[in-house]
């Protein structure tokens, strides 16, 4: 059951991806370019998708998920070196293709040895992340 | 209103209807990042299979609208050196920041989680810086 309703949200997902146009890259790269032709488009996609979101979060109060277990506690407030180092690289990584993990794996059926490629390279970051995360943990904290 | 932006208000809703469904059923945070590199590093060994799941929806019902449309284009560059760096950038940097734009920013925000915000913040402003960089020093996107 819990694997049917994780591809039913996958699909939904995908399919909210397509509608928005967050697979064309030059929609997504049209909102990062503040300076030039701003493609205000992004920023109605998220106000669509936290409404409901934020809806769910005051739903989660006192009950558990209906397929049983806790719900994700609240995040560690404080912000980390992680957040501002990861955050950067991939801020930098998603202006220089316009493609973020959801709609990067969203259009892989139809973005070419380009959507290929980035997709490789991605799970080739991800698998790469772990030691990294460990050298930075390991350095001392001059931040 | 332009009708992309329409466009953008129903896409983002079926997103935001989709975290609601997975974090109500199911009890996770729909993060892509987080499903799937938790497929690639192992560190999501016991829910593999929920995973996985996700990710087919995500893969193949976009594909199936897209034949039945007659395509959807990325336009993604074609310069397959600055793709590679990329989404290693994009590979590495969300792990690190442990989520990505739908982690932190749809499921983050919606929660007024402050990691949230200024992950969000912090990834929009360098996309932004990117992107500016790359088309008034270097000349275009390729």
């Amino acid at each position: 059951m819990r694997n049917l309703v994780a591809f039913f949200v996958g699909s939904l997902f995908g399919t909210g991806l397509l509608i928005s146009g967050m697979t064309d890259t030059r929609k997504v790269q049209g909102w990062l370019d503040i300076f030039g032709n701003w493609d205000p488009t992004l920023a109605f996609v998220m106000g669509g998708a936290i409404v409901p979101m934020a809806i769910a979060w005051r739903l989660t109060k006192g009950r558990s998920a209906f397929l049983g277990g806790p719900f994700p506690k609240p995040s560690d407030p404080r912000i980390d070196r992680r957040i501002v180092v990861g955050s950067v690289l991939f801020g930098a990584g998603w202006g220089l293709s316009g493609l973020c993990p959801g709609p990067a794996i969203a259009s892989l059926s139809f973005g070419g040895i380009s959507g290929l490629v980035f997709a490789i390279a991605m799970i080739a970051g991800m698998s790469f992340a772990p030691k990294a995360i460990r050298y930075m943990d390991a350095s001392p904290h001059t931040a | 209103m332009p009708m992309d932006w329409i466009n953008g208000l129903i896409g983002g809703g079926l997103i935001g209807l989709a975290a609601a469904l997975y974090l109500l059923v199911n009890g996770r945070i729909m993060g892509a990042s987080g499903i799937i590199g938790g497929l690639v590093d192992g560190s999501g060994r016991d829910t593999w299979q929920e995973r996985l799941a996700l990710v087919l929806g995500l893969v193949t019902v976009p594909a199936f609208i897209a034949v039945t449309q007659g395509g959807a284009d990325t336009h993604v560059s074609s310069n397959l050196g600055l793709i590679a760096l990329a989404g290693i950038l994009v590979g590495l940097g969300t792990r690190i920041a442990n989520g990505c734009t739908s982690g932190h920013g749809v499921c983050g925000i919606s929660r007024l989680s402050i990691r949230g915000i200024v992950a969000t913040l912090i990834y929009i402003g360098a996309g932004g810086l990117t992107v500016v960089l790359l088309r008034n020093l270097f000349g275009g996107l390729g």
